[in-house]
Order: structure tokens, then C-alpha cells, then sequence
């Protein structure tokens, strides 16, 4: 175990592996969190970075393998599996989404599959994965974290990338000074130009908090589940350490518990993911006000 | 949890997996499920039509069955009239054979009747000349008489 007290075995189990510029000039991994925190905005979570897209890059390889091999025919297993996901996700789209987007269905795929994917990493045994990157790297000491949308930046990082696609839209459909009349001249409008000229600065107050409010929102929903649930599963696993026998067999159910109860939340949260996404990309591309 | 180039790096992973999904993953998917439906929409088409095909050819074929069913007992019809009228027919024509064989034979039998009564009444004839011809013991010129044996002859 990389820590003997229980408060270090938690922190040691929320320290992402961080490469970046050390102090001494020279970039490598940082050693410590102090030493991580110093590092600034130009620093990389290895970790999250390396299981996101191996998990993105798994999601791609799988789809397109059964796309590849799609036919109108008998479907075989994998296609069957695939074609259930794309067959909901486009229901989805229908659903909430009436515009016409080539984008947004396959956006929406995605988002849940690859949320889907890091999200479950979660269901893996808090130790089993930094345990193995400590054999491999021989570094007993080594922070690492499996679940991406544990990680703030994980989740902030597709959630502007969402932000950006419906910044794009609401100024490809509305053009530049629909989108801007949108977040000034409402929800209150006078016909007076004064009260109007008035009325501007408290209108983008509204607007530019709730569209400030979708990828916040978005990202910070997630990662808030995600992190909870991890956290749940490290103080579970704290348990194991104890020594004690039956406070390890109360952490052997509980373990089995949450993970169960954990299932659903991964696979809502992915979903919720989505859903917001397909939710806000809908309402950029009407034009109702 | 600090936030830092993660952020960017993951937003760039994003888009490249959203722009690759977009376009090898989706599209063929999506296409094969289209076309599924399609294929399924056009067998129930199908279905239904043969369904109507099959209703109407049975409304046809009990149509010609009862038809052919019409046609048959009127042809039965038809030939056991002709059969009445056949019998009928050689039952006239028998009738009308055997009167005339009837009628034939009666006339030869008249005829042979008179032949008959032609010949005996000759004989008679020659009978009563002969007899008169005894009794009056002289011979009586045939061709002399002849008139009156004759006349003798029919009123026998």
C-alpha cells in the first residue's frame, strides 16, 4: 500500500499523475502533490489522459469494427449490441432534437459511450489498477487514477468542448447579432428605446449567467457523481485495511452494494451526459425568440 | 485536482473521437438499420399483398368451381334429356316400323288372299266347265264359253 495512514491512502488515491515542468526546469512527472500544484495550467494528468482516450480509442475501434461489417441482413452479435446504442441515441436525438444535424447523433453517440466507458472503470477495485501501474513503472509511490470523469478536467474538458459546438451553432443559425440579441433583449423587452437601453445590461445578466450555466452545469455534474462514488469505493476499500475481520467483511458487502447500486449511476450519468448535450444543441439551433 | 492542459488535451480527444464516429461509425450503422427497415416495411408489403393475391384467387377459384359445378349438372341435364328423347325417338320410330311391317304383311297377306281366290276361282272355273261338260257330255268349246266361265268365276 502506497500509504499507511488512512488519510494518506485517500489523498494518495485522489493525486492524479501529473507531467509537467518540475522546479528545477526540466519536465517529468511530479512527485508529490505539492510539487504537482506547482506545476500550473501546463501540466497533463497522464492518467486521465492515457485511460480517456484508450477507452475513446476502444469505443472507435468496436463501432467501427460492427459498422464495418454492417449489413441490413442478420445482424451478428457485435452489430446487434452496436445497433441497439445507435437505435436509442438516435430515438434520443428525435425525441428532444427537430432540427436536421449530420453532428449532433453521432455527438450524442459519443459522449455516452465514451462516458459510459470511463464511468465503469469506476467499477474495477480502487487499488487493482494503481497497484498494477506500480509493478510496471517499479515506483511504489506512483499516483495514478483510472477513472477520467473522477477528474474535473475530464469533465470540464467536454463540457466546453459541448459549450464551443453550441456557441457555433446558436451563431451559425441566428448569425452573430441573432445570437447577441438573444442574450440582450431578453426575457424583458420594451418598445421604448430607453427602457430598452435600460433593460439590456440586466437581460445579459440573465442570459450570460444561464448560458455560463449549461457547461458548468454539465461538466460539474458529472464529475461531482463520478468523484463521490470514487470516493465512497476508497473509504469502502479503506475498511479492507483496517486488519480488522469484521470490519473487512462489512467492506466486502458494502463494496458489493455500492458497485451494484453504482451500475445505474454510471450508466445515468452517461446518459444524463447526453441528454443535456442533445438538450442544448437543440435549443442553439432554434430560433424562437 | 488542479485544473490544467488536461482540459485541452481531453477537448481535443473529444472532437477527434466525435469527428471519426461522425464519420466511420454512424453513417454505415445508421444506413444498414435504414435500410432493415425498408427491407422489413417492403416484406410486409409484400405479405399483405400476396395475402389479398391469395383472397382474391380463392374467391375466384370457388367462382369457377361453382362455375364448373352449374355447367355440370346442365350438362347432366342436357344429356338425360337427350337420352329421354333418343329413347323416345327409336321408341316412335319402332312403332312406326312395326306398323308398317305390320301394314306389309297385311298387304301380302291380301294379296296372297286374292291370288289365292284368283287361282281357285280358275279352278272353280274349270271345275264347273268340266262338270258341265260331263254332264252335259259333250265338250264345251273352251274358248267358246270362255266369257261365260269367266263370268261364273267371278261371281264365286
Amino acid at each position: 500500500m502506497a500509504a499507511e495512514t488512512a488519510s494518506g491512502y485517500i489523498q494518495h488515491h485522489l493525486q492524479n499523475l501529473t507531467f509537467g515542468q518540475l522546479p528545477d526546469g526540466g519536465w517529468g512527472f511530479a512527485h508529490s502533490a505539492a510539487e504537482a500544484k506547482a506545476m500550473g495550467f501546463w501540466a497533463f494528468h497522464v492518467d486521465t489522459l492515457g485511460w480517456s482516450v484508450a477507452l475513446g480509442v476502444l469505443f472507435v475501434l468496436v463501432f467501427r469494427l460492427a459498422a464495418r461489417k454492417a449489413t441490413s441482413g442478420q445482424p451478428g452479435c457485435l452489430q446487434n449490441v452496436v445497433e441497439v446504442l445507435v437505435e436509442f441515441v438516435d430515438t434520443s436525438v428525435k425525441d428532444s432534437f427537430h432540427g436536421r444535424s449530420a453532428v449532433i447523433a453521432p455527438l450524442a453517440l459519443t459522449i455516452f459511450a465514451w462516458v459510459f466507458l470511463m464511468n465503469a472503470i469506476d467499477l474495477i477495485p480502487v487499488d487493482w489498477i494503481p497497484q498494477v501501474a506500480a509493478r510496471l513503472s517499479g515506483d511504489h509511490e506512483i499516483p495514478f487514477r483510472a477513472v477520467s470523469t473522477t477528474d474535473p478536467n475530464a469533465t470540464m474538458g467536454m463540457a466546453l468542448s459541448v459549450f464551443a459546438l453550441i456557441i457555433f451553432y446558436s451563431i451559425k443559425i441566428k448569425g452573430i447579432g441573432g445570437f447577441i440579441g438573444e442574450l440582450t433583449l431578453h426575457p424583458f423587452s420594451s418598445k421604448n428605446l430607453l427602457v430598452q437601453a435600460i433593460l439590456i445590461p440586466v437581460n445579459f445578466l440573465l442570459e450570460f449567467v444561464t448560458l455560463i450555466a449549461k457547461p458548468v452545469s454539465l461538466a460539474l455534474r458529472l464529475f461531482g457523481n463520478m468523484y463521490a462514488g470514487e470516493l465512497v469505493f476508497i473509504l469502502i476499500a479503506v475498511m479492507f485495511g483496517s486488519g480488522l475481520l469484521w470490519l473487512s467483511g462489512l467492506g466486502v458487502v458494502l463494496q458489493w452494494a455500492w458497485a451494484v447500486f453504482h451500475i445505474l449511476i454510471i450508466t445515468l450519468q452517461a446518459f444524463i451526459f447526453m441528454m443535456l448535450t442533445i438538450v442544448y444543441l437543440s435549443m442553439a439551433h432554434e430560433d424562437n425568440h | 485536482m488542479n485544473i490544467n492542459a488536461t482540459l485541452i488535451g481531453q477537448s481535443v480527444a473529444f472532437f477527434i473521437f466525435v469527428w471519426f464516429c461522425m464519420k466511420f461509425v454512424w453513417p454505415p450503422v445508421i444506413a444498414a438499420l435504414q435500410e432493415r427497415q425498408k427491407k422489413i416495411a417492403d416484406g410486409l408489403d409484400a405479405a399483405s399483398r400476396a395475402a389479398r393475391d391469395l383472397e382474391l384467387a380463392q374467391d375466384k377459384v370457388g367462382q369457377q368451381l361453382r362455375e364448373a359445378k352449374a355447367q355440370a349438372s346442365e350438362i347432366i341435364e342436357q344429356a338425360k334429356k337427350r337420352g329421354n328423347q333418343i329413347v323416345e325417338e327409336a321408341r316412335d320410330q319402332a312403332r312406326v316400323e312395326a306398323e308398317r311391317v305390320k301394314a306389309q304383311a297385311a298387304a301380302e297377306i291380301e294379296q296372297e288372299v286374292n291370288s289365292v281366290k284368283d287361282a281357285l276361282r280358275a279352278q272353280v272355273g274349270s271345275l264347273a266347265v268340266s262338270g258341265a261338260e260331263k254332264i252335259l257330255g259333250a265338250s264345251v268349246d273352251q274358248n267358246a264359253h270362255a266369257d261365260l266361265v269367266n263370268k261364273l268365276a267371278a261371281e264365286i
